[in-house]
This record gives structure tokens, sequence and C-alpha cells, in this order.
């Protein structure tokens, strides 16, 4: 095993460990590890199974493998980036009901008191 | 009776926003239109809260800045859930006179509106606006026409009226950011009648325009997807 494999592989791994911690402790959403858990496996497996990208580029039909993973990897990016404005704008659109209501009941709130 | 909820969005309006409400009330009790300042405080950081919780008014505090589309929209809440029959929007520097609140009111009930805009451009009277503006204003003009089919001369104006069956949908939603012409676009998509009365506006007397802070290409770009999406939305998912 090459030394740049052992490096790939445990990097990979303790970034899955990372990433297990941060949802353990409650700061990262089941739903958004997702995407994080998918892409280090599939990191992890290429690290173990050297010629798999080099079959995988040849089977679609790119000469250069390493074109193949930006290609990817760029597209894969863009849609969650997405995904994230998406959820974003979502998380606006909550906040600006809340602040809504509380400002709304604060008021009630005060006229009851003077009341 | 007629009772008229009068939604003033305040953002560091502590020069302005006192003189604003009292004139409000006292146009009130001269006309013997029921007129009630309702103020929302979009997070000033000046003394705006201070200052309006003071005054004989429903003052609202927002925890956090919604912009204006989102601290108009807590006063059209207010409004809706307090039974007022009307909705008049007003903004908190003083550019608009108080006396033209009824006037947009009778008006509005003489020629049977939903929806009535107070316009500088219809007779050109009063503050006019700088050129530049002007030719946004147009843009709009022209923009809304070919989306709409009806010529609105004062699409930015922030001085509007609008009553209960308005009410009822702009609480479920209504534009965020530079929200005048796109309000527009959404009232006339719900099938609400919209009229115009020329009106008379001073120059503001306190505070900052909230789109000089952002720079006119960006509003005029922001708004102008916001009218198009909005036509869109409303065109072809009539279930929202």
């Amino acid at each position: 095993m090459a030394k740049i494999q052992l490096l790939a592989i445990l990097a990979s791994l303790s970034f899955l460990f990372y990433i297990g911690r941060l949802i353990v402790k409650g700061k990262l959403r089941e739903e958004y590890s997702i995407v994080w858990i998918l892409s280090t496996i599939v990191l992890i497996v290429f690290s173990f199974w050297r010629n798999g990208l080099e079959i995988l580029a040849h089977t679609l039909g790119i000469y250069e493998a390493p074109n193949m993973i930006f290609t990817g990897a760029i597209f894969i990016i863009m849609i969650y980036l997405l995904h994230l404005s998406i959820v974003l704008s979502k998380t606006q659109r909550q906040n600006k009901e809340l602040s809504q209501e509380l400002a709304l009941l604060k008021q009630e709130l005060k006229k009851e008191k003077v009341a | 009776m007629d009772k008229i909820a009068v939604i003033i969005p305040a953002f560091n309006e502590e020069a302005a926003i006192a003189g604003v409400v009292a004139e409000i009330n006292q146009i009130s009790k001269e006309s013997g239109i029921a007129l009630h300042p309702v103020v929302i405080n979009d997070c000033s950081t000046d003394n705006t809260w201070g200052i309006i919780s003071q005054l004989d008014c429903t003052a609202l505090n927002l925890p956090i800045n919604l912009g204006i589309g989102g601290a108009v929209q807590t006063g059209f809440k207010y409004a809706y859930r307090n039974g007022f029959s009307h909705a008049v929007q007003v903004d908190g520097d003083g550019q608009h006179p108080a006396l033209e609140i009824s006037r947009l009111y009778l008006a509005m009930k003489e020629r049977q509106l939903n929806v009535i805009i107070g316009s500088r451009f219809l007779e050109n009277k009063g503050f006019q606006s700088s050129g530049l503006r002007r030719m946004g204003i147009n843009y709009f003009k022209w923009l809304n026409k070919i989306l709409i089919g009806q010529t609105i001369t004062d699409n930015t104006s922030g001085l509007r009226m609008i009553d209960r069956s308005v009410l009822e949908a702009v609480v479920k939603y209504y534009p965020d950011e530079y929200p005048e012409p796109e309000a527009v676009v959404f009232y006339a998509k719900k099938g609400f009648k919209i009229g115009e009365l020329p009106v008379q506006m001073r120059e503001r007397q306190g505070g900052v325009s909230s789109i000089r802070a952002f720079g006119p290409l960006y509003y005029m770009a922001k708004v102008t997807l916001a009218v198009l999406f909005t036509y869109l939305r409303f065109t072809f998912n009539s279930k929202r």
C-alpha cells in the first residue's frame, strides 16, 4: 500500500469520525450530514480501490480520470449549494414569521398588563 | 363604522416619527374618520422605540430587522386580527401628509376600489423626487403596464390604502425587501381593483431612504426580478 493511499484512508476516516461527533453533539442535523457521509464513503472506496477511478473514467468514455473527478465534484457541489440556498430561504421565512408573531404578542401582553 | 389602521414602518426615524403620529391623530379628530396609528419599529439602532412607546399609537417592536416589507406586513397582521376595515401604509419619515389619508379613504369608497395608491405623478404637484429616481419610476410604470395591463403612474409610492379583502391576502403573502412595485403586480394578479389618486408629498423630514443604502442598480435588478417572478408565480401557480 502506497503512503498516499494510507494517508487518504486515514484522512477520510477521521473526517467521518468528526462528522459523527458533530451529529452526536447536535451541531449538525442528520439530513445535512447524509451528503458528507456519502462523499466520505466514496473517498474511502477509491482510496482502497486505486484502479477504480481509471476504470470508471474509461467506462464513461473520459480520457483522464482527474477530469471526471473535477466535473463530478463541481456538479455535486453546485447542487448542494442550491440545496443550502433553499434551506436558507425557508429559514429566513420562518424567522420573519416568528419575529412578527413575537412583536404582536409582546404588544398584546403589554395591553393586558395596562388593563 | 370603518376603522383604518395607519401602518408606519420605522427604521431609525427618531427625528420625524413623533410628528407623523401626532399629525395622524389630529387629522383623525378633525375629519371624524377613525385613524389608528400602528408604528412598527424595525429594530432601529437609535431611540425610535423609546419615542414610539410613549406616543398615542400601537407600538410594535420587531426583535430583528426584517426590512420594510416584513415590517409593513407585521402591521397588516395587527390590523387584520384586530378587525380593522382598512389599512393604509405611510412612511415614517414624514413624506406623506396625513391629510392625504382621508382623501384616499373617501376616493376609495367612492370609486369602489380595493387598493388605492397615492401618486405624485398624476398631477405633478408637490415634491417630485430627483431625475434619476423618476427614470426608475417610469421604468416600473412601463414594466408593470406590460405585466398587468393597467397604467400605474407611481409604483414606488409608499402611500397606499387597502381594504379588508386585500388585508386577508397580504397577511399570507407580502414581498420582503422593496415591496412596493411587486405588491402592485400581486394585487392585480389577485384580481383586486387598483386605482390611483393624485397626492402631494413632502421631502422627507428625517432619516434615509431604504433605497439609497443599497445602490440604485441593485434596487432595479432586485425589483425587476421580484416583479417578474411574482407575475409568474401568480399566473401559473394559482394555489398560493
